[in-house]
């Protein structure tokens, strides 16, 4: 049996995905982080099943991409049961997807989630009335709290045996008479063998001037589109409106009507987070705490990743002159124990301590749903690199990773804005580069010199942001978000997100991690490294870094953070200060944090802006990259 | 009288009399729960030519500026 959630973006999903699935799907609290869908396997008394996670989706009318992924999903695949999900505190809303599903005339199962927070916004539903008008079950769940899931699971799985279909509702008579009339057309016309839609659905959404699926009608039958737009012109010509308007009009109508049958209004609970945006999103209040809580996610992260990065590296480095006295400093043997050493403490002692606090802090922001605040509050700087407030959410989601920031690209409106976003999401420093400017700039050269090189970063962002909508000159559409409630995190989810989005780190990077080391150690061993230090010399020498490094920077490639912790075994010392004075550790890091994205966003970029569209933005960060760099030697040169 | 959105001061209630430009912004903003004849409130006004933001439905959505003088409404 195959079951979809679907639901308006943010209604919980993903939470419910992740309570059967185990936590696969990142959850967080902003509408459209679910790009693509994700599937699994679930077992619920005896019975397997399969999930599917789709994208959240307003409607059935498609305009962005994770929109449009979700449609595709519903009309293509074969599915048992629908669970469609509805944020009930925004019930009116969210009825107007459910009507569109409904006419779908797949087995549909209601899910009310987010009950308490209906309740405490003063909405009392009566889902037995719901559940008279619509046709179908309707369960209610706090899936955050696990709450309702297990009746849920129960009805779908009775839906499964024996479906129910929804009731189709109408609209106005003047309205319900043309779709009526279009969908005598289409049955004449035989399309109800050429499109395996239900004929009301496609009639509706030809009305409603739905470009897909006129653009599928033309290519079947292109006489037919005339009799299309007739209809769109009776529609017309009834409300003095455009035919999109008029559906669109009904179905809110017709939801709000609903809404009012099963809806009592109470007075809504005083809750502390109705005031927190008098704060957050205030003018002049609202910058001045973006500032003050970004300074204590950067403490928290420093401080914690400092007190435990020290004594670990202490521990893992006490090994190596035992090591060396037993075997011998030139056998190989040594060389390839002390590359597996090297490795495991990097990953252990360098990259740990700062990935964790860090991911669990923006775990806790993106779940808090502080997010699409900075978007509101960010969104008039990104107006002037040519952007809007959308596009900061995939930066922010590129500190953690670049490659989910760049599909996170997705939730922006134009193609334009998608291609800007992404080029910049490369060049924000994203987890595996934060433990560099860590691990390397505070640790050597202070705390100061870190938040320097974070500031320094966006500026050099922002600019290149410019830059780049200079060159392709087209105005954004304009920024429509919607702005969700406050959530407290559970702390279960929160760990489950920082799990899933470590094991990354684990399970791919760690292995590379030590397999890049025993091959450098083995390049040394047999002077291999030399050639290709040679070989990069051009860069290194510009630089002014030891010619060393050079290999280092090649493995940077294939993940940010082997350039580093490669950095301490090619230079052959623990203390990098030895080899390194505060100019190189500087123009080290500057390059490294711009140059070539890493090999798995290289991937992701293909897929998302395109082979040509990628090679420009390695050749674009690689410029940047060495002109900042270069600069950097100089300042030092002249200044310090 | 009607005036675009963008000039409304925060703290009013107004009511969308029409929404200007294509078919994408109709259709986005109808999906939010904005429509003609529905009533909303100002919540905040960025400053620098920032963003409104408003509650409708019981739902707060940012709106950018040039979104939002698009969005003509009745206030008195």
């Amino acid at each position: 049996m195959r079951i979809a959630l679907v639901g308006q973006p943010n209604c919980g999903k993903s939470t419910i995905f992740n309570s059967v699935a185990g936590y696969k799907a990142i959850t967080s609290n902003f509408p459209g982080k679910t790009v693509t869908y994700t599937v699994s396997k679930m077992t619920f008394q005896g019975k397997t099943s399969e999930i599917v996670d789709l994208p959240g989706t307003y409607s059935l009318t498609s305009f962005d991409l994770a929109e449009l992924e979700a449609r595709k999903y519903l009309l293509r695949e074969k599915i048992d049961v629908v669970i469609n999900v509805i944020d009930a505190s925004l019930l009116g809303r969210g009825l107007e997807l459910t009507l569109q599903l409904l006419e779908l005339n797949l087995p549909t199962v209601i899910c009310l989630n987010m009950i308490d927070e209906a309740e405490g916004k003063g909405i009392i539903i009566e889902d037995s009335e719901l559940s008279r008008i619509l046709g179908v079950p309707v369960v209610r769940t706090i899936a955050l709290k696990g709450q309702g899931l297990d009746q849920l699971f129960k009805t779908v799985l009775e839906m499964g045996s024996n479906p129910i279909f929804g009731k189709h509702l109408t609209f106005s008579k003047d309205v319900e008479q043309v779709i009526q009339e279009l969908i005598e057309q289409l049955e004449n016309n035989n399309f109800s063998k050429k499109f395996n839609v239900p004929l009301r659905f496609l009639a509706i959404k030809l009305l409603e001037n739905d470009q897909y699926f006129i653009g599928e009608v033309r290519k079947k039958n292109f006489e037919f589109i005339k009799m299309v737009k007739a209809g769109q012109q009776k529609l017309e010509e009834c409300r003095a409106r455009t035919s999109d308007v008029v559906i669109s009009s009904e179905r809110h109508h017709l939801s709000m009507d609903i809404y009012e049958t099963v809806v009592t209004i109470t007075k809504p609970r005083m809750e502390l987070k109705s005031y927190l945006d008098n704060i957050f999103m205030h003018p002049v209040l609202g910058y001045i705490s973006l500032i003050a809580i970004l300074y204590l996610f950067f403490n928290f992260v420093f401080y914690l990743g400092n007190l435990l990065e020290e004594p670990l590296l202490g521990f893992f480095y006490q090994f190596l002159p035992l090591i060396e006295e037993k075997l011998g400093h030139n056998l190989l043997l040594f060389n390839i124990v002390s590359g597996i050493i090297q490795g495991i403490a990097g990953g252990i002692a360098i990259v740990l301590p700062y990935l964790f606090p860090f991911l669990l802090g923006l775990a806790f922001l993106e779940d808090v749903g502080y997010l699409p605040r900075i978007a509101f509050l960010m969104d008039t700087f990104l107006h002037r690199i040519g952007l809007h407030g959308k596009a900061i959410i995939p930066l922010i989601l590129g500190y953690g990773c670049t490659v989910p920031a760049v599909m996170a690209t997705r939730i922006l409106e134009s193609e334009r804005d998608r291609l800007i976003a992404s080029i910049l999401t490369t060049m924000i420093p994203c987890a595996a580069r934060i433990t560099i400017i860590f691990g390397l700039v505070a640790f050597y050269l202070g705390p100061k010199a870190a938040l320097f090189v974070y500031i320094l970063n966006i500026i050099v962002v922002a600019i290149s942001g410019k830059i780049l909508s200079q060159m392709m000159p087209e105005i954004t559409p304009g920024m429509i978000m919607e702005i969700p409630s406050y959530h407290i995190p559970s702390p279960k989810v929160l760990l489950a997100k920082v799990w899933l989005r470590m094991k990354e780190f684990i399970v791919i990077a760690w292995p590379l991690l030590i397999i890049g080391s025993i091959a450098l150690s083995l390049l040394k061993y047999w002077k291999l490294e030399y050639f290709i230090n040679e070989l990069i010399s051009p860069v290194t020498l510009l630089l002014g870094l030891p010619i060393a490094v050079g290999v280092t920077l090649i493995f940077g490639i294939l993940r940010k953070e082997l350039s580093m912790i490669m950095l301490v075994q090619a230079l052959g010392v623990t203390d990098i200060s030895l080899v390194m004075n505060a100019a190189q550790i500087m123009t080290f890091t500057i390059f490294v944090l711009f140059y070539v994205p890493c090999a798995a966003t290289i991937a992701v970029l293909i897929r998302e802006i395109g082979g040509e569209k990628t090679v420009f933005t390695v050749l674009f960060t690689f410029l940047i990259a060495l002109i900042l760099a270069t600069a950097t030697r100089l300042v030092y040169y002249v200044f310090l | 009288m009607i005036v675009n959105l963008a000039d409304v001061k925060p703290g009013s209630k107004v009511k969308v009399a029409r929404i200007r430009g294509g078919l994408g912004i109709r259709q986005r903003l109808s999906c939010l729960g904005i429509h003609p004849g529905d009533f909303l409130r100002v919540q905040a006004s960025g400053i620098m030519q920032g963003p409104i933001l408003v509650s409708i439905h019981g739902n707060k959505i940012a709106l950018g500026r040039g979104v939002a003088s698009n969005v003509l409404v009745e206030v008195d």
